[in-house]
């Protein structure tokens, strides 16, 4: 039995620990790829128990991975070398509203949804929206720094963050930022914390910023016969004065992928459909309506249907859900990038992807953010045919390439984890990587708190294959 | 690998990982832990597929497992996790002989009529002596929690009423519908008056119903604990039955084993023909809901002036997919101030026999539903299924509610249902 075991278990008074064989394989994994046995599953139930894991983790120098709803797509919790997965996801729930601020003070455990939810209660909105904010927790969140379609308009989570409180991995309970708006106190941690994937400091709390819910919502549906045209549509709605909530991205291949698992009558011989949402008072919003359709039609577009009720509406972006599981119908492994570029880069990009899909004859799909270039490649493969999953590996290593050359980055939103290590000193250079590995070192002098995530170890490749 | 490892295998193969599933599955939330919810399951089956963990690991998630399916309604891949569940409990029913309790429950008691109605003699006899109230001072402990259960049962009408049953309802004009009425073991043993009140009900709507004589236990205790065999052996005795004369629909008034039969066909090989007869007699299987609804034959003239919530079987919901007619039915009723629960898809935790096997842990997830069946405070909760509406019971009497659980047809005979032609 590991020495440091006991301690563990003797400074919890709530919390759990769990070692049995079925646990640890439960907390292997998560939404990406791999399995990774840790040696400890510790259930903290308030603060004081976070401070007690983490200083005895950096005691006994035995890593720590972070974990919320394990839905991350980059392997962010995944125990790689072992030791203590903190599941963080039961902490008690708390959401506190300030209607008065405009702020909600939250438990890293909730669930983004249910602070939304909260919010609408008193005419308020939590605007980011990432498509699993009803499984995944507000703690995850913050530390892939996750957006959605609304991050168009509003932005990603790092753009709500007032304030955190943390547990260095020295054990340190600290607060950064705070509750105000405007705060130039020092450096800004807040945002260093943010999106650091749970490698500098374990979220305990956070003070987010709400905004008056808009009042109408409209939706739109535009079909296109290029998908350059699509992509040169976006570019010029949005230099138009109109700024839309949501511009969604479907091409051909998800369009039909959709139509086979639920039919709901897209245009399946359209090159590329959008899907946009325009969101404000609803006599401004009947003005940009005309605006917008004024642009397609003059840009050539093939179609653009209006629905006429909220059912109608639901239905079109209840269709953009169903694109993850309808490709998986495809093939059954999914291997989903968000390899992001400057918004009038989507249609090279798009060819770029034609060329490596022909190069690599893989399945390769798009769809995605691309109001904010934000596009997600998606490659349908089988996991059982090693021989297809190398040839994926290299498809990806392609497809960030492509990106990074067109003047985009790794990831727009999913996080860098284990996948997409590998591949950081191509955006960043030496140089670059080493800035932040030495902000790591001065942070975490032990190397206790997710190691093994964000800075590749030497000689480490992107693997999709199960050995 | 086993035949049945190998194809939950296969079936985990559809799964992603994305959890979307945590939020609906009752043990996850009562249970706190990965290990115990629909996703780490799957995965469990994959790592001892995989030869990575041992069966043994798989044993405690999968028996804590309620097979209530809430987790098929939202996964987005459409993981077939009834069937990997299945499988898996064939792999531990291979890995470990059943102990002689288990082998008596499954092989003798529940497909037995004689069982069935020693059951319900006993029940009666109990009940008559007032040996359910000094159970409370028993100096030793009943057989799996049977003592929670002992004070919560129905009254039972003797044993004699109960033989003297007619099993032909044939009626004077003609009949509307021809109705097979599958009794079930335990709604014919325990709820013997629930299964009065549905021929009753289908009788004042104008059909005629028979009980054919050869008819058996559903299996779907067997299915859900890894005894295909003999699952697949009841099956095959109930198709015959109902095949002996033409039915329009084969009626049953429990959840739990309308979804079994629907599944019959799952049982078999494509292709087969007692595929293609399952197939047959799975299309004509209704829940009493279903029919009542499409035959519209009944009018409620007595208003029932309460409070009225409405607790549907998971079977029911996510197998059977009967979601609106028991609350259509419920809106006919003059009176009734119907008040929804706000989480209706949240197992109640009898899941066949969990309630006796799994107790603690079905308590739990029994207090998680009660406090949403206070909220409503209704003056009685209706529901579907014999195990539900047990568990509905004891739940009551654990919170020292002023509450009555029934069947949705006892309720709807409160209403003096009259057929709708005489008025
Ligand atoms: C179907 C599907 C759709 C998705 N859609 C989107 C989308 O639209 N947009 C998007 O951005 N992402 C999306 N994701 C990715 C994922 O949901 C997000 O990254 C999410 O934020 C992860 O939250 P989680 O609670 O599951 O965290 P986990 O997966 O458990 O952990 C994620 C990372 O956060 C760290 N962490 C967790 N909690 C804490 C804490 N309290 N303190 C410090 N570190 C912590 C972990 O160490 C890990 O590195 C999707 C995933 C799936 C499966
Ligand atoms: S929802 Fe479906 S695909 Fe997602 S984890 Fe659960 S079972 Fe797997
Ligand atoms: S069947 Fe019910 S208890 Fe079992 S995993 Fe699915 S939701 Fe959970």
């Amino acid at each position: 039995m590991n020495d440091w075991l006991k301690p563990l278990q003797d400074g919890l008074i709530e919390g759990r620990v769990l070692t049995k064989n079925a646990d640890l394989y439960s907390y292997s994994f998560d939404a990406s790829f791999g399995e990774y046995l840790p040696e400890a599953v510790v259930q903290v139930k308030n603060k004081q128990e976070v401070v007690h894991v983490i200083r005895l983790a950096n005691q006994y120098k035995v890593p720590v991975y972070p974990r919320g709803a394990g839905t991350c797509l980059s392997g962010g919790p995944l125990p790689v070398h072992g030791g203590i997965v903190l599941d963080l996801s039961k902490l008690p729930a708390k959401i506190d509203v300030s209607p008065g601020d405009l702020t909600v003070t939250v438990s890293p455990s909730v669930r983004t949804q249910d602070i939304n939810i909260e919010a609408e209660k008193r005419g308020l909105m939590y605007a980011p929206d990432p498509s699993s904010a009803h499984v995944a927790t507000i703690g995850g969140n913050l530390a892939e720094n996750s957006g959605g379609p609304r991050g168009l308009k509003y932005g990603v989570t790092k753009d709500h963050v007032l304030g955190l409180e943390i547990v260095t991995p020295e054990g340190e309970l600290i607060r950064t930022g705070g509750q105000t708006i405007k705060n130039v106190t020092g450096y800004d941690l807040t945002k260093l914390i943010v999106g650091s994937e749970g490698t500098l400091a374990v979220i305990v709390e956070a003070t987010l910023k709400l905004m008056p819910k808009p009042p109408a919502v409209k939706t739109m549906m535009v079909s296109f016969h290029k998908v350059r045209t699509a992509g040169e549509a976006i570019s010029r709605t949005l230099t138009s004065g109109v700024l839309p909530s949501k511009m969604e991205f479907m091409d051909q291949a998800c369009v039909r992928a959709v139509e086979q698992f639920q039919p709901i009558g897209l245009p399946v011989d359209a090159a590329a459909i959008i899907l946009i949402e325009l969101d404000g008072p609803e006599e401004a919003l009947r003005i940009e309506q005309e605006k917008v359709e004024a642009i397609m039609e003059e840009m050539g577009a093939k179609e653009v249907i209006i629905p006429e009720s909220d059912e109608e509406a639901a239905k079109l972006w209840h269709a953009r859900k169903q694109v993850s599981p309808a490709i998986a119908k495809i093939k059954p492994t999914k291997v989903s990038e968000d390899a992001t570029v400057p918004r009038s880069k989507i249609p090279d990009f798009m060819d770029r992807l034609q060329t490596i899909k022909e190069k690599y004859d893989l399945e390769v799909v798009a769809f995605g953010h691309a109001g904010d270039g934000n596009l997600h490649p998606n490659i349908l493969c089988d996991q059982r045919d090693p021989e297809e999953m190398k040839r994926a590996e290299k498809a990806v290593e392609e497809m960030f390439e492509a990106a990074i050359e067109l003047g985009g980055t790794l990831s727009g939103e999913h996080g860098i984890g284990t996948m997409k290590a590998p591949f950081m000193e191509m955006e960043l250079g030496d140089a670059g990587v080493d800035m932040m590995r030495r902000i790591k070192r001065a942070w975490d002098p032990h190397n206790i708190l997710n190691p093994g995530k964000i800075f590749a170890e030497k000689g480490q490749k992107l693997v999709l294959r199960n050995e | 690998m086993s035949n049945s490892l190998k194809q939950a295998y296969d079936l985990t193969f559809d799964c992603v990982q994305c959890g979307y599933c945590l939020p609906a599955c009752p043990t996850y939330e009562t249970m706190e832990s990965e290990t115990h919810s629909p996703r780490g399951r799957i995965n469990l089956v994959k790592m001892v597929a995989e030869g990575k963990a041992a069966v043994q690991d798989l044993e405690e998630p999968m028996e804590k497992c309620l097979g209530c399916m809430a987790c098929t309604s939202v996964c987005p891949t459409n993981v077939q996790y009834g069937e990997i569940l299945e499988n898996a409990k064939e792999v531990l029913d291979e890995s470990k002989p059943s102990g002689r309790l288990e082998s008596f429950l499954f092989e003798d008691f529940f497909p037995s009529k004689t069982w069935m109605n020693r059951l319900g003699d006993a029940t009666w006899l109990f009940q008559q002596t007032g040996a359910d109230r000094i159970t409370n001072r028993l100096p030793w402990n009943l057989p799996l929690h049977l003592e929670a259960f002992a004070d919560i049962m129905p009254s039972m009408p003797s044993p004699v009423k109960r033989k003297r049953r007619a099993e032909r309802y044939i009626r004077r004009r003609p009949a509307v519908k021809k109705v097979g009425f599958f009794t079930g073991c335990i709604m014919d043993s325990v709820f013997f008056e629930s299964n009065e009140s549905t021929i009753e009900l289908l009788l004042r709507s104008g059909a005629e119903v028979v009980l054919p004589k050869s008819q058996t236990c559903c299996g779907a205790l067997h299915a859900h604990s890894g005894k295909k065999n003999k699952a697949i052996e009841l099956a095959k005795e109930n198709i015959a039955a109902f095949e002996e004369e033409a039915f329009d629909y084969i009626v049953e008034n429990a959840g739990g084993c309308g979804a079994q039969m629907i599944e019959y066909p799952s049982l078999f090989e494509k292709g087969s023909r007692w595929h293609a007869r399952a197939v047959e007699f799975s299309n004509r299987v209704k829940d009493i809901s279903e029919v009542l609804v499409e035959i519209d034959g009944l009018v409620f003239s007595k208003p029932i002036e309460q409070t009225i919530t409405y607790q549907p079987s998971c079977h029911m919901t996510y197998v059977q997919k009967v979601v609106e007619p028991p609350l259509a039915l419920l809106e006919k009723v003059p009176g009734i101030r119907l008040q929804e629960l706000e989480r209706p898809g949240f197992c109640c935790g009898s899941a066949g026999v969990y309630n006796l096997v799994q107790h603690e842990d079905s308590m739990d997830i029994l207090d998680v539903k009660m406090q949403d069946v206070c909220q409503t405070g209704a003056d009685q909760v209706v529901t579907s299924n014999p195990g539900c509406l047990l568990q509905m019971k004891l739940g009551i009497k654990r919170e020292g509610m002023d509450s009555e659980a029934v069947h949705l047809v006892d309720l709807l005979m409160q209403a003096d249902p009259a057929p709708r032609s005489l008025r």
